[in-house]
């Protein structure tokens, strides 16, 4: 192994006393050395990108490439994603012009008007949840959110767009959150990720035997019959769609919940007027930032981002908790402020033709359970002090393990 | 106000739809961005730049 560079590491870990704030040391470097290096764990290097103006320079520039196997990318530690060109890489690890083909593939399936009519299955889904909690008897032990309505909302919601039986949800839970955590070593991660694969590989093998009303059976029919889409592309497309639409929203709502039941009086301005919810949660986005240690980007040549050179064949890493915390964008940007007039300029979706594809889905969600959540459970409470809370410093996408909540 | 939109480079993230819903929308086939009114009544100019601003792929472009 190469001796380390003598540079710091990717901050991790949030500020003490502060589970909602971005990981410790961004925002001094933000001010005092926005394009710094930090030492992955492999013994290289790579840029970090912390201020707002400077992530989206870098994430809207195409001579920043996202494939993996691009000399340079940074793919030590966590969310560096496999060098090899593999087959389950997916569109996200992809450069124009293949990610722009394979992308347009299921854009409309995201469009704004088409998740809009989701809206009524999507609060019948929630309000179901919300009834089964309920019924929980709570005298013994208080109900986990995250169990009981933040994993399985998002997760019953992609299901179905995607054709996947719920049934089978333990099973994809369990290899996404092996895949996604940062304490997993390459020993497990190799066979949870073969894992997952044979199991979206029957899927795909199923729905082209006999398909259903669902993204998955469209692309099969369609796409891969007419050859535009080969095998593996239509498993790695089900992979990505998959765990990119189950941790993110989930830990968006039980984040959010979070926030809102220790500020009741930004909670009680939401129950009063549920037609802030729209601004609320762009900027409970902004807020929380859940994306802890991306997106990775290399450069394909030589680009100047603010002031600074980045050279052909290195790497970056783009903060997107600190870009979204910039004070020369966001004023007060540690205050949770629902009403900030700007808070959709948030990078929390990222930025450039990556930004994620289920924003409208991720963003209709979110504002149904808290719409949902504040009506129904108003006197709805941390069942155990913030600080027993077991926060996910140990995962790409921040949020809670657990959430006790009784009311 | 006169606007134009770069259906080539637009990603179909929506935030456009979402911002100024009167001036924009999204083609059924594939979710590629459809402009609906290229040059907007005075009421409408704010949500115009800040659909601009916020759009990831730089696909829509204001003339003023």
């Amino acid at each position: 192994m190469p001796t380390p560079a003598p540079f710091p590491p990717l901050p991790v870990e949030p500020p003490s006393g502060c589970p909602f704030d971005p990981p410790e040391g961004l925002a001094r470097l933000r001010l005092e050395e926005p394009l710094s290096k930090v030492a992955l764990d492999d013994g290289s290097w790579a840029w970090l990108a912390t201020r707002y103006a400077d992530v989206r320079a870098i994430l809207g520039d195409q001579r920043f490439s996202s494939d993996t196997s691009t000399p340079g990318y940074p793919v030590s530690g966590m969310t560096g994603g496999s060098p090899r060109p593999d087959a389950a890489r997916g569109f996200i690890r992809m450069d124009p012009p293949e990610h722009t083909r394979l992308r347009r593939m299921v854009t409309r399936d995201f469009m704004v008007k088409r998740v809009e009519a989701l809206r009524p299955t999507l609060q019948r889904l929630t309000d179901e949840l919300c009834d089964e909690m309920e019924r929980v008897d709570r005298s013994e032990h208080p109900v986990d959110l995250v169990q009981a309505l933040a994993l399985p909302l998002p997760s019953l919601a992609i299901s179905l767009l995607l054709g996947v039986p719920y049934e089978d949800h333990d099973t994809f839970q369990r290899l996404t959150g092996t895949l996604l955590s940062r304490e997993t070593g390459e020993e497990d991660r190799g066979p949870a990720r073969a894992e997952l694969l044979a199991y979206i590989d029957g899927l795909v093998r199923a729905k082209v035997a006999e398909p259903g009303d669902d993204i998955i059976s469209r692309l099969a029919t369609e796409q891969h019959a007419r050859g535009e889409l080969t095998h593996e592309d239509l498993v790695a497309f089900a992979v990505l769609l998959l765990v990119a639409g189950h941790e993110t929203t989930a830990n968006m709502i039980g984040l959010s919940a979070l926030s809102l039941m220790l500020d009741p009086e930004t909670a009680g301005r939401l129950r009063e007027d549920p037609s802030l919810v729209r601004g609320a949660v762009e900027e409970l986005l902004r807020f929380h930032s859940i994306i802890r240690n991306g997106p990775r980007r290399a450069a394909l040549e030589d680009v100047e981002v603010g002031g600074r050179l980045i050279r052909k064949g290195e790497g970056v890493i783009v903060a997107v908790p600190s870009a979204n915390r910039d004070e020369d964008v966001f004023p007060d940007a540690g205050r949770l402020d629902i009403t900030r007039p700007n808070a959709q300029h948030h990078v929390a979706f990222g930025y450039g033709i990556h930004q994620c594809l289920g924003q409208a889905l991720a963003r209709a969600e979110l504002q149904i359970v808290i719409t949902t959540l504040l009506r129904r459970f108003p006197t709805m409470r941390p069942a155990v002090p913030v600080e027993e809370i077991p926060f996910r410093t140990d995962m790409v996408i921040y949020g809670c393990h657990a959430l006790p909540v009784t009311w | 106000m006169n606007i134009t939109v770069d259906e080539a480079k637009c990603c179909g993230a929506g935030q456009c739809v979402l911002v100024a819903p009167d001036v924009f929308d999204q083609r059924d086939e594939d979710g590629i961005v459809v402009l609906l009114d290229a040059t907007p009544e005075a009421g409408l100019h704010a949500a115009v730049r800040d659909a601009a601003t916020i759009c990831p792929a730089a696909a829509i472009q204001v003339h003023e």
